[in-house]
């Protein structure tokens, strides 16, 4: 066993020259064409076309560092204390706002972003960014229900579905206290960006209801698209973007948009405060919003595009398709999250207290 | 013959409680849909896809990498270190007992996040950046209480008086150390080697906070897959990852019995 | 005894990766930011004094403690057959238990929700054979179920490096002098292999308390439990000084726990005798 364990010493010795072997490698090649410029992104797990980085690395003669992150204030703890040195990110609304807010993110220069031209005009000028001088949205989506149409026989159309006492054990609910309070407000008919402690308490009393009803299987977070392909629950509360796959993988699915309203959400490119790169930061920005890379975002992560030209190449099929593309009637009552600043701890305090029941 | 029997059957159901989730992991890694929840076929497609992809790849190779490096050297200082808490009195063994805890303790995000201040802090004195180093040395610090821990019993076991017979019969310190301790310990060194190999490989929330920019572990790949759904090919990755490890384990088993065998026949 | 300086690199290592780190945390503790800049306070301290927040670690520590119970009864007769003659003592085999800790640990855990879901895996065997559906997804005993797989090899280990050691004779010794199975079990063989179980048990029992993503998947976040608490402070509130300050209260629970299980160990040399 001793020799195992010299073995794996050796081993470890040999890994790591090659790895520094390879960090000089690159900063001699780096030296070599002096001002090729490295370019640091920052973005959701799977969540870009597979090629895009290399295209645009080849058109621009641009180095691009590419790192993932898997949820927005994970990724703002990190960037808020200097453990990342990133030049474009891509989070969501609410924290773009809470990013513009606390300085983090730099104003754009839209000459350098001709592009934009695309985006659809209804997406700009929203409640996070309402000047739009920060922010180019990158993909959107809605909040809405799935449901399994072998297991419902009720016309699905509202929040107060998920109340009703006949489908025990039939609902996940997400495991985010900003989303399920913020649907349980929209039933209820107040704003989901509410501070009114009034009404967060009466959105408390109605959830702490619904699991005493027992309709609540479980709070799920991103497991919940096997489970309904699998057919475990009646209903789920799920993203529209993952509802456009659920409904791929099982055709029994279908999604609506409770007429409350919901939530509206977009995941937006921004350039960081402390970028050294902001021409290249915005280079590529405007890459993104080319429209055939626009196209090959969407078409591999299948959510909805706000980009008009690359909106009209996605097929017949998926443009029909209310969880990909409602109108903008069916999204009249939806609301974009803001940033909740102080609040946020009176929804932690409810969350807290319904599920310590 | 019956106590053999119940002994094998009784080892049978524990691994077959270890085991169950890893079929299933190594399953669904034929499958053709990107769901679990929907078996619609047998493919291979993952694995083609696994060697293209470049992320998963690299951050396959920091992750052993990571793991190795950050084994090894918290078994060396862990060793060190459980031979000399061994040896205090007990007042100041409790107290260095108690500190030795505390990144395990911890949730990972407060040992990840205070790592992480500090980190930033000392590199805007010194200049250094983020990155791999800063991830090995997270590692080391959260692999060496489970060294500690794993060589602690084997010292209490062993025989106060071995050592210094040792000494009185003339050897140096260093080689009693090496000839009288170290073998003696060796299984502890050993268990607590490999559960720091494994915690590394594991680990998610201390890798993503103390890792610079450009260097991830597999962890923190799949993890953020998360929102848009972990893709089978992680499955695959961990498919080959496992059938490699056994096939090692089969080897190095087949050549002990060997080398005993011969042994065996030597000694008659 | 002059071997007192071997620990001395890990001493430099504990200061600069250890000690700094926590009184950093210490330090957030005790502090608030507000308008006026920090200042020192105790109100992180009492804020957790409130009925909801001890409910939620009082629970996090019981479903640890159950948790490690298990892994012990579990565990201890692995350890215990592995280590034994029958088994050559076979190091390779106690490897088994750990290589599916190689496997990522959100895909094992997405495994079991397959295995256990109500279409899952287990009750299509079960149905099939016409047996009684097993539903526990969902419930305290998945948690446990979550916990004592994932630390399972924790605890099995420790005593089986330990046992290991336990000089044969001492055992046939007993046995001739009549003792049968049992009491040479509870006189010989457990008693020596106490140092492995303690250490197998603190291992087991702090990550244990600590856990969320388990509780999260398989629990279905039906309640809240301390390490999922301490997280939503630090990730989604970025109050980092109520969840410093939970943090500390719950690291002395937990040093406390300890305290209290290592009075099993003869020379408590396992630790915690402080308190």
């Amino acid at each position: 066993m001793k020799r195992v364990l010299a073995g794996l010493l050796v081993l470890a010795v040999v890994l790591s020259t090659g790895a520094l072997a390879g960090c000089g490698a690159n900063n001699t090649t780096s030296k070599g064409s002096e001002e090729k410029v490295t370019l640091k992104v920052y973005n959701w797990g799977d969540y870009i076309g597979e090629d895009v980085i290399k295209k645009f690395e080849e058109k621009y003669n641009i180095n691009v560092v590419y790192d993932t992150f898997s949820d927005n204030e994970v990724m703002h703890t990190k960037l808020k204390s200097g453990g990342g040195d990133y030049d474009v990110a891509i989070p969501s609304d609410y924290m773009i706002k809470r990013m513009i807010d606390e300085g983090m993110v730099k104003k754009l220069n839209f000459e350098n972003i001709p592009n934009y031209k695309y985006i659809d005009d209804s997406f700009k000028n929203l409640g996070f960014d309402p000047k739009n001088e920060y922010s180019v949205p990158y993909m959107w989506g809605t909040v809405g229900i799935i449901y399994n149409k072998t297991m419902v026989t009720d016309k699905v159309d509202s929040w107060n579905i998920l109340w009703n006492d006949k489908y025990k054990k039939q609902v996940f609910m997400l495991d985010s206290q900003r989303d399920s309070i913020g649907i349980t407000l929209k039933k209820l008919g107040y704003s989901l960006n509410t501070k009114k402690m009034e009404e967060l308490e009466n959105a408390k009393e109605e959830l702490i209801k619904q699991k005493e009803l027992g309709v609540v299987q479980s709070y799920v977070g991103d497991e919940v698209k096997d489970k309904m392909i699998m057919g475990e629950a009646a209903f789920a509360v799920v993203w529209s973007g993952d509802a456009v796959f659920m409904k791929r993988e099982n055709p029994d699915l279908e999604y609506v948009i409770p007429k409350e309203g919901s939530n509206l959400w977009f995941d937006s490119m921004v350039v960081l405060n402390n970028t050294q790169h902001q021409k290249e930061a915005e280079l590529f920005i405007n890459f993104m919003c080319e429209t055939d890379i626009a196209f090959e975002n969407a078409d591999y992560i299948g959510y909805s595009t706000p980009h008009t030209e690359a909106k009209k190449q996605m097929s017949p099929d998926l443009l029909s398709d209310i969880a990909a593309y409602p109108t903008k009637e069916q999204i009249k009552n939806c609301e974009v999250f803001e940033d909740l600043a102080d609040s946020i701890r009176d929804y932690d305090r409810i969350w807290t207290e319904i599920s310590a029941k | 013959m019956v106590k053999r029997i119940i002994m094998k059957s009784y080892l049978g159901l524990v691994l077959l409680f270890m085991y169950l989730p890893i079929v299933v992991l190594i399953v669904f890694s034929f499958n053709k849909s990107k769901s679990r929840g929907n078996w619609s076929g047998f493919t291979l497609k993952w694995y083609g896809e696994l060697f293209q992809n470049s992320q998963i790849m690299d951050s396959l190779y920091n992750t052993l990498l990571l793991a190795l490096i950050s084994s090894v050297v918290a078994v060396i200082i862990g060793t060190f270190a459980a031979i000399g808490i061994h040896n205090m009195k007990k007042f100041k063994k409790s107290v260095v007992m108690n500190l030795t805890y505390l990144p395990v303790l911890n949730p990972d995000i407060v040992t990840g996040v205070s790592l992480m201040i500090m980190f930033v802090f000392i590199g805007s004195l010194i200049g250094l950046k983020m990155g791999f180093l800063t991830m090995l040395l997270a590692h080391i610090t959260f692999n060496i209480p489970y060294v500690i821990l794993s060589v602690l019993p084997k010292l209490k076991q062993m025989n106060k008086h071995l050592y210094e017979a040792a000494l009185d019969l003339g050897a140096t310190s260093m080689y009693a150390l090496r000839k009288v301790i170290m073998p003696e310990i060796m299984p502890g060194i050993i268990s607590g080697f490999l559960m720091a190999f494994t915690l590394s490989i594991d680990d998610f929330v201390i890798s993503y906070f103390t890792a610079g920019s450009g260097v991830s572990n597999l962890s923190i790949t799949i993890y953020s897959m998360a929102r848009t759904g972990v893709k089978p090919t992680i499955n695959a990755l961990s498919t080959l990852m496992f059938v490699s490890v056994l096939l090692l384990l089969i080897l190095i088993n087949i050549r002990a019995s060997r080398e005993e065998k011969r042994k065996r026949q030597y000694d008659a | 005894m002059n071997r007192k300086w071997v620990s001395y690199p890990y001493f430099v290592w504990m200061l600069i990766f250890i000690i700094i780190p926590s009184l950093l945390i210490l330090f957030y503790a005790f502090t608030v930011r507000d308008e006026q800049g920090i200042r020192f306070t105790l109100d992180n301290f009492y804020k957790f004094c409130e009925p909801i927040y001890i409910t939620v670690l009082l629970k996090s520590l019981g479903l640890a403690l159950f948790s490690t119970f298990v892994c012990l009864i579990v565990g201890y007769p692995v350890a215990m057959i592995l280590a034994s003659k029958q088994f050559s003592r076979s190091t390779t085999l106690s490897m088994l238990f750990i290589i599916p800790m190689w496997m990522n640990f959100l895909l094992r855990t997405y495994s079991w929700l397959t295995l256990l879901e109500k279409n899952g895996i287990i009750n299509a065997i079960l149905s099939f054979f016409n047996l009684p559906r097993l539903d526990i997804l969902y419930t305290n005993t998945a948690v446990v179920l979550g916990m004592v797989y994932n630390f399972l090899p924790f605890m099995i280990l420790p005593i089986y490096t330990v046992l290991m050691k336990i000089d044969g004779k001492l055992v046939e010794a007993a046995q001739d002098l009549g003792g049968n199975s049992l009491t040479v079990f509870s006189k010989i063989t457990l008693p020596l292999s106490i140092p492995g179980v303690m250490s197998g048990i603190t291992m087991v029992f702090m990550p244990a308390v600590t856990t969320f993503v388990i509780s999260k998947l398989l629990g279905g976040g039906q309640y809240t439990l301390i390490g999922n608490f301490i997280e939503r402070q630090f990730i989604q509130l970025s109050d980092w000084n109520f969840g410093s300050a939970i943090s500390m209260i719950m690291m002395i629970f937990i040093l406390i726990s300890i305290g209290i299980m290592s009075k099993f160990d003869e020379d408590k040399g396992g630790g915690a005798a402080l308190w």
